[in-house]
């Protein structure tokens, strides 16, 4: 750990002493006697309960809604349709300018994914708003859906979003985001073994035992007040104020305490709704995704399809590393768009490679939209690349450890992305993590370091 | 719609109040009707509860089990006479859910649940139905086979299996109490080495639990070596048509099932 | 239709409420008595988060009915601490790090409370077991099993001082 600490010297002191010790949290006391307030925890005489009528179909035409049987129950106060949204179009990352906008608020001509809100039904109890949501009509028109990403780019695909005009995400021009460093075809030429595998992963629901909610109260002075349980508060203030087309101060958010997010809770979905719905009610309104809901319709991590063919050498250099990457971003960007420009940042790996290509394609398909979840865009990436890893270490006979160590970047090597190392440690922590696990790495391997000419 | 509660004296009153309303169940734990009702899937509009019915008591007559409908798994593991039965009902849920769920919900369990009716399935129990009008009893084989035509779940009767005869297994992805990969039961009696009325069933392994008949056609008078399992493992996967859910897929259970079924019969493995 | 009166008593007080017909248990505590320490996260069963005790039992409050805790004892996660000072389960769950979003807390420390009332000194499998009905997705059960073993020695000591 010694020369760990020299290598951050200049950039931090070293008196940390949290790791590795127990320290009562903040909020703990109030966790473990019940009194820590999650949004839920809020009670409003008259308070709404909004539900969605939401999409049976993958891919559908919208012919006509009709929502008289619903707004006639006793108990239901308000329906609302795609035409009571002031502004329904947006995306999330619009503010930082990931554009085109590609979302509705509620559905309005045809829906991209099953589980898709299209009526949003706002009732006094939550018994009336569920009979409601079952009597409003919608008449479809089945669309041939599309679900694998590859075959999503292929020509006469089914469109799924058509602001985008595309099944995938235009980068400054180009049907993905693309790294470029050396040559890879010359690479191949001069490689010993050519390795090249397909690695592949599902979506993944967080499944946070809170489900996704907010309640919204209208206050006197004509502002609304949300209490959420969002990971992105002024992302959610931001985009609300956008689509009800009103000054951002006033809207007025309050969140804070979250029951599981995991990155789960950080698209705008339920606030934008439950505020209009307040303003038009001048109510307060509770919008709780149900069980169900929360594991349908709430954006998962993105599944993805890596390619990666690799050039060898017998020593166990590698020359060459050529990545086809697909993130499947579902029917609407969320943070997709971002999740794949990571994914192409993080390639190669922590390696230093001569020559690297990468092709990172974020796609659109009838899936349920992905998005934000612990290291996005890199946690699938680095599964695939360490057990390619693996693999070439098996084909070569080389110690998996070894193989790391060998091509491991360090200080002052050239990035792929044109960036040069610095502060790397990897060598380090390698070291460090086969003296923990016991693994016997060739003694020439625990001299380096990660220093430059290390 | 509001939920309506109704408190009746009598099975015969639930009976007669289910059977005059197209939307009222009978409550016993919860587990599976509260479920419905607040989450949907069929519309549940009254509840006709079982407290207070003397439904949950555990009776015993020579070497015939008679187990209340309303018995909870948490009294069912309690029972030193039900020993055997003990890994079953532990294998339902939390203590939680254990303590709420019945054996006659049980059988009304939907896929992949209803591990405990896998095991009164293995011990050939009988079913005791009250209607308005009249009791009567039924197989379990063929009260699982086609939709009960009415009335309440009194109680389950079985004869007690020799000792060590009975079997069970079951396989979840989530310990210890996940919900089944499959769950597999067994009596397997034994006269002079050769094993002689075999029951085999199986959980999700069909829509509902379901017998194996080919493996008991395999097992049947034969003493349980190498030759028979080989037999029996031949013909495990006959007349199963397991579903894809989140355990697993209906090509996982195919595969997996022999394997499983090779360890119980083998007495390898946990039972 | 017509709300129904409840009369039970929870953590030690008389609770009497008119309720919806049909209500849960865990919408009264939470909705009625103010008792949201009571968490509700699926109301299906699956998740343990809502777990209550009626008359010593562990029960998921999400599925049951009020009703039918009419005249029945019930403790809540407000209940295990006794005169404002905490039961050595939630001690060793604020000084253990057993806690993170907290979501689960309040059922985890119910269902500890059940086994250790009912089995003073627990193994860890049957702590497993204990909490096996209770989901935490911050996925913090090392230290959850870890504090109510601790809290279980606790316990002792404090029977036997």
């Amino acid at each position: 750990m010694e020369h760990i600490r020299k290598i951050f010297a200049d950039e931090r002191s070293d008196d940390h002493n949290a790791v590795g010790v127990s320290i009562e949290r903040s909020d703990g006391l109030g966790h473990v006697t019940g009194k820590t307030q999650f949004y839920a925890d809020r009670h409003y005489p008259g308070m709404l309960t909004l539900k969605m009528v939401r999409s049976p179909h993958h891919h559908a035409k919208i012919l006509n809604v009709d929502t008289s049987a619903a707004e006639k129950m006793p108990g239901v106060v308000r329906v609302l349709t795609h035409a009571d949204v002031p502004s329904n179009i947006y995306t999330i990352l619009r503010l930082i300018q990931v554009e085109p906008n590609d979302e509705p608020v509620l559905a309005v001509d045809k829906v991209r994914f099953k589980g898709e809100a299209v009526v949003a039904v706002l009732a006094e109890s939550e018994a009336i708003a569920r009979d409601a949501v079952d009597a409003v009509r919608i008449d479809y028109e089945e669309l041939p859906p599309v679900f694998d990403v590859e075959e999503a780019l292929k020509p006469g695909a089914p469109l799924v979003n058509e602001y985008h005009g595309n099944n995938y995400f235009t980068y400054e021009g180009h049907h993905c985001r693309r790294v470029r460093y050396g040559d890879v075809e010359k690479g191949f030429a001069a490689a010993d073994h050519v390795v090249e595998e397909r690695y592949s992963s599902a979506p993944i629901e967080h499944a946070p035992v809170e489900t996704t909610g907010c309640i919204v109260v209208p206050e006197a002075n004509g502002r609304l007040t949300c209490y959420s349980n969002t990971q992105a508060l002024f992302f959610t203030l931001d985009n609300a104020g956008l689509i009800l087309n009103t000054p951002f101060q006033r809207l007025r958010l309050i969140g804070g305490t979250v029951g599981g997010g995991f990155g789960g809770k950080v698209d705008v979905i339920t606030e934008p709704v439950a505020f209009l719905a307040a303003d038009l009610t001048k109510r307060p309104v509770k919008f709780s995704y149900s069980r169900e809901e929360e594991m349908q319709v709430s954006s998962p991590r993105a599944a993805e399809r890596i390619y990666i063919k690799d050039g060898v050498m017998n020593d166990g250099r590698i020359v060459a590393r050529q990545i086809r990457l697909y993130v499947d971003a579902g029917a609407y960007s969320r943070h997709s768009p971002y999740g794949t420009t990571k994914a192409a940042a993080h390639m190669p790996g922590p390696y230093t490679i001569p020559n690297v290509q990468v092709d990172a394609h974020c796609v659109y398909a009838n899936r349920t939209p992905s998005s934000a979840m612990r290291g996005f865009g890199v946690t699938i990436g680095d599964f695939a690349l360490e057990v390619q890893m693996d693999k070439i270490a098996r084909l070569i006979g080389m110690d998996p450890m070894a193989l790391r160590m060998l091509n491991a970047y360090r200080d002052g090597d050239a990035k792929a992305h044109g960036e040069t190392t610095k502060g790397a440690a990897l060598v380090e922590v390698m070291q460090e993590a086969a003296k923990l696990a016991d693994w016997p790495l060739d003694g020439k391997y625990l001299s380096e370091s990660s220093g430059k000419g290390g | 719609m509001a939920l309506d509660i109704v408190k009746v004296d009598s099975v015969r009153e639930a009976a007669a109040t289910i059977a005059a309303s197209g939307d009222a169940y009978f409550l016993a734990g919860g587990t599976i009707l509260a479920r419905v009702a607040n989450t949907g899937g069929f519309p549940v509009r009254t509840m006709v509860l079982s407290d207070g019915l003397g439904l949950d008591a555990i009776a015993v007559d020579g070497d015939t089990i008679e187990i209340g409908a309303a018995a909870t798994m948490t009294r069912i593991a309690a029972e030193p006479r039900l020993a055997f039965l003990r890994p079953v009902a532990e294998s339902i849920g939390g203590p939680a859910i254990r303590n709420m769920a019945t054996v006659g919900g049980n059988l009304f369990a939907r896929y992949p649940y209803g591990d405990f009716a896998v095991a009164l399935l293995a011990l050939d129990a009988e079913v005791t139905i009250e209607d308005a009008e009249k009791t009567r009893t039924t197989g379990l084989d063929d009260f699982l086979a086609s939709a009960p035509a009415g009335g309440i779940v009194r109680a389950l009767r079985f004869k007690l299996p020799p000792d060590g005869a009975f079997r069970f297994t079951k396989v979840v992805r989530k310990h210890p109490h996940g919900a089944s990969v499959l769950s597999i039961a067994a009596v397997l009696p034994e006269t002079g080495g050769k094993v002689s009325n075999a029951r085999v069933a199986y959980g999700a392994m069909s829509e509902r639990p379901m017998r194996a008949k080919a493996v008991e056609g395999a097992l049947e008078g034969r003493a349980l070596d190498a030759q028979t399992l080989e037999n029996a493992l031949k013909v495990a996967t006959d007349g199963c048509q397991p579903q894809t859910d989140p355990q697993a897929t209906d090509w996982y259970r195919m595969t997996v099932l022999p394997v499983h079924l090779k360890r119980l019969l083998s007495g390898e493995g946990r039972f | 239709m017509a709300r129904v009166p409840v009369v039970f008593t929870v953590n030690g007080t008389e609770a009497a409420e008119f309720v919806e017909p049909g209500a849960m248990l865990s919408d009264v505590l939470r909705d009625k008595l103010d008792l949201t320490g009571t968490r509700v996260g699926c109301s299906q069963g699956t998740c343990g988060a809502c777990t209550v005790m009626i008359d010593g039992e562990l029960i998921l409050s999400c599925l049951t009915p009020a009703q039918r805790v009419n005249g029945k004892s019930v403790v809540t996660i407000e209940g295990v601490a006794t005169n404002g000072e905490l039961d050595p389960i939630q001690q060793a769950f604020a000084t253990g790090f057993a806690t993170q979003c907290g979501f689960c807390t309040s059922g985890m420390i119910v269902a500890a409370k059940a086994l250790l009332d009912a089995n003073p000194d627990p193994s860890r499998d049957e702590v497993v077991d204990a909490i096996s009905g209770n989901i935490c997705r911050c996925t913090g059960y090392e230290p959850i099993i870890n504090a109510i073993l601790s809290a279980a020695a606790e316990r002792r000591v404090a029977k036997s001082a």
